[in-house]
């Protein structure tokens, strides 16, 4: 056991430190929390490294390396409950994935949340989240990384509402914690029953985890039907990734997350905890598709017949979704809801990539994802920061003259999300996905359905770039220095610093501090997908713990050659719309309506409304909801109101009954007879003349009287 | 008559005379002389009892009275202090008027 796979656990403690640290201070100590976030994010991911490294001296090895560790926590019954921790392949690249997102992320939101009177407040949330994330990362055990799931659904609530006082912002904490609740329900559920069955919610443990095949085959036995349980608690945690991962029909609550901080929704709501959701599939695999050869010892014609396993959902769920939040994505106009029906789109993307090409699939455009995302959503913050708080992309414009920095970066990011060919990471992790989905021996309509999305993906990301970077500057700034929009009652709005342009209400350059973490970025979203090509499959030998071959001729065979060649022309094809429909032709104010609704106005409207999910739930489980909550009201108030006040009443009346039986007859009992008493010890007591000779008088008469009976009695 | 009769009636005129000085007297000290009287009453019955007995030689009744004039004479003693202290408190020996016994 390695000395880094003992001490895994100190990677999401640090930030945990830092984060309880920080909230013990004051709001003045900005330095300090600063300083103790990034520190300790610095250390996590030099540790992160150091278990990257540990991982990739055993690539190579036969098999996957994997080394356990744990603890005892809680015993009840005779059974302990174990939480523990593994380094695994796919913990090692996540944790340095995570923590190198993060740690930038943080350094950017120093220069973007500079202003903010809450900054202390921000760095200890981000902090917890970090730990949280990174808790979920190396989770050994079902347990613990529910625990860890919560603990980052809390932190998203906690940053989503971050702004509290905009009641838009409330809402959609709100929202968002309710909505990613209704997948955990899934995923507790799922949970018990996994441990009813097997025992035990640790991953792995040396052939007893429930992940590993004896236990699978020993709790799921072939005769029982112990597939069918098998499928069902697949699909039950999937329902929880689902949630997190704003899978249709569970994506409403992402866009609205949009409301938290810039840098929020580039960690959080784009990086590193929606992608939970596929690290939760990607993490319990095994259950996803479960080896059923090995399992049932042998094929089995009945099983190996139907795909009896949860991918099967996991793909239409995610290709659905891939194309269904690209969609929405084509009519919205604010730039980080654009961004934001992307991620969902590319979380389809992810998940149908589980589904049809397994762990490697899915992660790798997992990875690369959140490299390119963050730096979208950074950049999108950057362009936020410099235009004044505008979201809007109609009022902006002609950006790329303003902040080159960010616009070559932001361009960067763009490419590698549409998939442009062979330079961005995007296209090689995009182009997997599609590749497997071809190969999907139970439909060809998910590989479709991923074309289309991509076709999708490509346009609205040209159409974004055009608006925002190309064409002339819409922004109130050019026609008055007095910026009259600009007076939201926020008190961010204030331009913040003086930049090159000390013009108000001109665009300006964010500092380096933004500016830095964009380019780093950037370099990532380009680079990272060379470990994955087809011609060196290094990312899917390392998850699959196999040597990965440097095969040039692979990329010139004709399957792949074909698909490689068709996804750049559908890429092509949608960037080159997007150019002809919005970068050509550039709209000359921030009124006039888009192109698109002109040409298609119902489609556009209804695009544009989101498919109208939002209000469905409204008049559907919302209503449903308050109906019932109205139901409950009445039978509290009445039914189980008036059992209490009917038996309040009876005891009332029993307890007057018993006052009055009390007063009237047990006291007037008493007293009486303490009067009698006393009358009668009055009575007596006068008898007591104190006369000496009184008593000595009665003394003799009683004498005499003694004396006289016993004479009469001795004569009788 | 048996001599034993007469000297049972001597003491019991003698307990009468006592009994009436000690109820009717207004004096405490005269109360006290009757009460004197009425124990040697009894002291008169225990020799005459003796004398007059089974068994006159034993010198038993003689011991007891003997006794009993000794209790007597200390019981005096006792009820002329009372009667001392009583007369220091309330400054009068009339029976009447001392009656701070009841209740």
């Amino acid at each position: 056991m390695s000395w880094i796979a003992q001490n895994l656990w100190l990677i999401p403690v640090l930030p945990l430190a830092a984060s309880g640290v920080i909230a013990v201070n004051k709001q003045r100590q900005r330095k300090l929390a600063a300083t103790l976030t990034i520190g300790s994010m610095v250390l996590a991911f030099l540790l992160s490294l150091c278990a990257f490294s540990a991982t990739l001296l055993h690539h190579g090895d036969y098999g996957v390396f994997r080394e356990v560790a744990g603890f005892d926590w809680i015993k009840f019954g005779g059974q302990w409950l174990q939480l523990g921790w593994v380094l695994d392949p796919l913990t090692a690249i996540m944790l340095v994935m995570v923590s190198f997102v993060s740690l930038l992320i943080f350094i950017f939101s120093v220069g973007y949340m500079a202003h903010d009177e809450n900054f202390l407040r921000f760095f200890c949330f981000m902090s917890l989240f970090a730990a949280a994330m990174l808790g979920v990362v190396i989770a050994n055990s079902l347990l613990l990384f529910f625990i860890c799931w919560e603990l980052v659904g809390l932190t998203s609530y906690l940053l989503i509402g971050f702004w509290y006082h905009k009641p838009s912002a409330a809402a959609a904490a709100k929202k968002a914690f309710i909505t990613t609740r209704i997948g955990d329900l899934g995923l507790l559920l799922g949970m018990v029953w996994l441990y009813a069955k097997t025992g035990t919610l640790t991953f792995y443990e040396g052939g007893n985890g429930c992940l590993e095949i004896p236990t699978l085959a020993k709790a799921f036995p072939f005769e029982g039907f112990g597939f069918v349980a098998l499928t069902g608690i697949a699909l039950l945690i999937f329902v929880g990734a689902m949630g997190k991962s704003g899978q249709v029909p569970l994506h409403v609550w992402l866009p609205d997350a949009m409301e938290g901080p810039t840098p929020v929704s580039a960690l959080i709501h784009a990086a590193t905890m929606v992608a939970a959701g596929v690290f939760l599939v990607a993490r319990v695999f095994p259950l996803m598709k479960p080896d059923w050869n090995a399992i049932y010892g042998g094929p089995h014609t009945f099983v190996s017949m139907a795909p009896m396993d949860a991918t099967v959902v996991i793909t239409w769920v995610g290709a659905i979704t891939a194309v269904f939040a690209a969609t929405i994505a084509v009519a919205q106009t604010d730039i980080k809801r654009i961004l934001a029906y992307s991620t969902v789109s590319q979380l389809g993307y992810m998940m149908l990539g589980l589904g049809v090409g397994g762990v490697a699939v899915g992660m790798f455009h997992l990875i690369t994802h959140a490299f390119f995302k963050a730096l979208l959503f950074l950049g999108s913050g950057s362009v936020i920061h410099g235009c004044h708080e505008e979201q809007d992309i109609r009022k902006m414009g002609g950006l790329r003259r303003f902040m080159p920095v960010t616009f070559a970066t932001y361009a960067i990011g763009m490419l590698a999300l549409s998939g442009f060919p062979l330079f961005f990471s995007g296209f090689w992790s995009k182009d997997e996905i599609l590749h497997s989905a071809h190969g999907w021996p139970v439909s060809h309509i998910p590989f479709y359905l991923g074309c289309a999305g991509a076709l999708l993906t490509a346009f609205y990301m040209t159409r974004q770039v055009a608006l925002v970077f190309f064409g002339q500057y819409r922004g109130s700034g050019r026609e008055s220095a007095h910026d009259s929009s600009h007076a939201v009652p926020d008190k961010k709005s204030e331009p913040t610093h003086v930049g090159c342009y000390k013009e108000k209400g001109v665009p300006h350059e964010s500092p380096a501090v933004m500016t830095v973490p964009l380019v780093i970025l950037a370099v990532f979203a380009i680079l990272l997908g060379f470990i994955g090509t087809p011609a060196w499959p290094w990312f899917d030998g390392f998850l699959n713990g196999e040597p990965a071959v440097f095969n040039f001729t692979k990329l010139t065979e004709s399957g792949t050659l074909g698909l490689m060649l068709a996804s750049a022309v559908i890429v092509f094809a949608g960037l080159g719309f997007g150019w002809w429909l919005y970068g050509k032709r550039q709209r000359k104010t921030a009124e006039e309506p888009d192109v698109l609704s002109v040409a298609q106005s119902t489609v556009f409207w209804l695009l544009e409304n989101k498919y109208f999910v939002d209000e469905f739930y409204e008049a559907t489980i919302i209503r449903f909801n308050a109906w019932a909550a109205r139901a409950c009201d009445f039978l509290d108030r009445w039914i189980w109101g008036g059992a209490v006040f009917l038996v309040a009443w009876v005891t009332i009346g029993l307890s007057r009954l018993y006052r009055f039986t009390d007063d009237f007859v047990v006291n007037l009992g008493f007293d009486t007879g303490c009067e009698t008493l006393r009358e009668g010890g009055g009575e007596i007591s006068s008898w007591h003349t104190g006369r000496v000779q009184t008593y000595l008088r009665i003394i003799g008469v009683a004498l005499v009287v003694l004396v006289l009976f016993l004479i009469w009695g001795r004569k009788a | 008559m048996t001599p034993l009769q007469g000297c049972l009636l001597v003491s019991a005129l003698l307990f009468a005379i006592g009994l009436a000085g000690a109820v009717t007297r207004r004096n405490a000290i005269l109360a006290l002389v009757g009460i004197e009287l009425m124990l040697n009453a009894a002291n008169l019955n225990f020799i005459a009892f003796w004398r007059y007995g089974p068994n006159p030689e034993a010198l038993s009744g003689m011991m007891v009275v003997i006794f009993s004039i000794a209790i007597a004479a200390a019981e005096a003693a006792v009820g002329l202090a009372l009667i001392i202290a009583i007369y220091r408190h309330y400054r009068t020996v009339n029976l009447d008027e001392i009656n701070n016994l009841k209740g």
